[in-house]
């Protein structure tokens, strides 16, 4: 460093301080942006799907026909769709992701925790399209013949069983779809329940064990407990996930309109249907009932999403 | 009663670590198997016609070359505005918003964008750009729909590693004498750039495998679309195509062909997206946000 220079007696303001208030206007301009854009999807898919909420009112969430050609559009077959699909794909990868998590905080041997801990964060990262592309062409096709086609031809005539398996065994369906979607969130939902299961203190933990405690104590007793709320957070933006997914649940899941009544029928999601439909509308009513259906599926997932966040808050995840 | 009591308690938790371990294998076997599927069906389809030639009707050699140079495009001009957005609108949050209720609502509203369904963005795009703006299915419309889902990770990034930077380096600013703008410019970024970076290659990541907002704005073209020669903007204003559209739609097509090559292209993404957040995990140890 060079000899100090004597300090100027004349304070001018520092060379650039005249752009400091631009910048910083720059910058707010810049986070004004984000909420300018969720703002900007809600008006337009408002004011897009009006046409098609003011003219079926009601009628639009609790109908589920869906005909372009007479210009008839319910969206409950889509919605319900979403819905099932979501919940089941929840269903099925809630206790592996949970079992995943677990084991790389407890159980697993030193050596192999961060080349399980990296993979699974670097799966959760695959792009959707890869898992629907397997979905249709592995899975749809081992399903149908291995599974759908046993299960529907041991089912009893006029049962229970017979009806919730009812369809077209071709591997396209509303349970394969579930499927693929639970494999999809799989590694996002076990990396954020692992990072959470994380933040509990280590004394915390210890003292358990130091105690006498079982591992299944300490998780139940201490772990548990100490994350409940963001769990329920973390738990809740995998379901987020799977609301909005798109691209592998349009693969598979079969595209028919209708209520889904069976684990083996197949159906369609807001997100697959949009997809599918949008580019090839028949009718500016088509236009805005698929934009209307978008209107929901937005609220549906920023629900879930922001209660997601809500619960996660507590602790930053 | 003891001893029967220590024994229900072991069982228990040897059950459990059971379970554990069980699902675990169960769930990198089953991703396992998505990757070998992926890597065995996508090297048989690959070969050099793949990077070399055009997509071309079923039947006729083609390859997917033109789909490859229109996702590095769009991308591109994608990560392009998304930097500058969410590198500025990070910066904002975490120098400037504090916790006033303005930050706090673009917190909350960034992190619901995080996790949108991005079809509904495509949507949105179409709705404002293709619809009215452009008037056209467009590269433009496709980049600016891919930037819309960046810019949250980035945002989100930015504001996470400047806020891990120490006051003493804000205030050495000001010793200094130099303005706001200069000590984030010269001192902040600097000094968190691996971080931003990170979020940059994670956002990357993202929007590389994207479908969904690109079936209502880029659209997909079977040829090349940009050029000197092309008209709109040396074609950036009209219909480009990607490599996930190319994907989706020969994955559905009936011919062999096309399927195969649709494999090369989940292939070729897969790598690409792998490769990046190997990248970004290498350019620091930032953890991703959720």
């Amino acid at each position: 460093m060079a000899a100090a220079q004597p300090i100027s007696q004349s304070r001018s303001p520092p060379r650039g301080a005249a752009i400091d208030p631009l910048f910083k206007a720059a910058c707010l301009a810049a986070a004004t942006a984000l909420l300018a854009a969720l703002a900007g999807i809600v008006v337009s898919l408002a004011i897009g799907g009006w046409p098609a909420l003011s003219k079926f009112g009601f009628g639009f969430f609790v109908s589920a026909t869906w005909d372009p050609v007479r210009g008839v559009f319910g969206g409950l077959g889509p919605i319900a769709g979403t819905l099932i699909s979501s919940l089941l794909a929840l269903l099925f990868s809630l206790p592996i992701a949970f079992g995943v998590a677990v084991f790389l905080v407890e159980f697993c041997p030193m050596l192999l925790r961060r080349p399980i801990g990296i993979a699974v964060e670097l799966l959760a990262g695959i792009p959707s399209i890869v898992y629907g592309m397997w979905g249709l062409f592995v899975l749809a096709p081992f399903f149908a013949t291995a599974i759908e086609v046993p299960i529907m031809g041991a089912a009893p005539q006029g049962s229970l069983w017979e009806q919730l398996t009812t369809g077209v065994p071709n591997g396209a369906n509303v349970l394969t779809a579930s499927l693929v979607l639970a494999i999809m969130i799989l590694p996002y939902m076990a990396a954020v329940l692992r990072e959470l299961f994380l933040t509990v203190p280590a004394q915390l933990r210890e003292s358990g064990y130091g105690m006498g405690s079982t591992a299944f104590e300490v998780v139940t007793k201490i772990t548990l407990p100490y994350v409940r709320r963001s769990a329920v957070g973390a738990v809740m933006l995998g379901l987020g996930r799977a609301l909005g997914e798109t691209m592998a649940v349009t693969f598979i899941i079969g595209n028919s309109h209708d209520v889904p009544t069976s684990i083996f029928a197949s159906g369609s999601t807001i997100a697959s249907t949009i997809a599918n439909e949008f580019n090839e509308a028949t009718s500016p009513m088509h236009s805005a009932a698929l934009i209307a259906l978008g209107l929901v599926l937005f609220i549906i997932t920023f629900t879930v999403l922001a209660i997601a966040r809500a619960l996660l808050a507590e602790r930053q995840v | 009663m003891g001893s029967l009591r220590r024994f229900r308690r072991s069982a228990v938790d040897a059950a459990f670590m059971g379970f554990c371990w069980l699902v675990t294998a169960v769930a990198l076997i089953a991703l396992g198997f998505i990757l070998w599927s992926l890597a065995t069906q996508g090297i048989g389809a690959l070969d050099l016609k793949a990077f070399t030639l055009p997509t071309a009707p079923s039947g006729s050699p083609g390859g997917l070359l033109n789909a490859i140079v229109g996702s590095v495009i769009t991308c591109a001009i994608a990560m392009m505005i998304a930097a500058i957005v969410g590198v500025l609108a990070g910066t904002w949050l975490a120098e400037y918003g504090g916790d006033t209720l303005y930050a706090k609502l673009i917190r909350f509203l960034n992190d619901i964008l995080l996790s949108a369904p991005s079809v509904l963005v495509g949507l949105f795009v179409y709705n404002i750009l293709v619809a009215h703006v452009i008037g056209r299915f467009s590269a433009i419309a496709g980049s600016v729909a891919l930037a819309l889902i960046a810019v949250p990770i980035i945002t989100r990034t930015t504001e996470d590693v400047l806020k891990l930077q120490p006051t003493s380096l804000r205030e050495s600013g000001v010793a200094l004498g130099a303005p706001h703008w200069t000590t984030i410019r010269k001192i902040l970024w600097r000094s968190a750039g691996s971080g931003i970076l990170t979020g940059g290659l994670l956002a990357f990541a993202r929007i590389s495998g994207e479908t969904a907002p690109l079936l209502f704005t880029a659209l997909g073209n079977q040829y090349f679309s940009v050029g000197l020669h092309q008209p709109y903007f040396f074609g950036l204003g009209q219909p480009i195509a990607a490599l996930p559209l190319v994907i989706f739609q020969y994955a559905m097509s009936p011919y062999d062909d096309w399927q195969h090559l649709a494999w090369a292209g989940a292939l070729i993404i897969a790598i690409a997206v792998l490769g990046t957040n190997v990248l970004a995990r290498i350019v620091t140890r930032e953890r991703r946000p959720s």
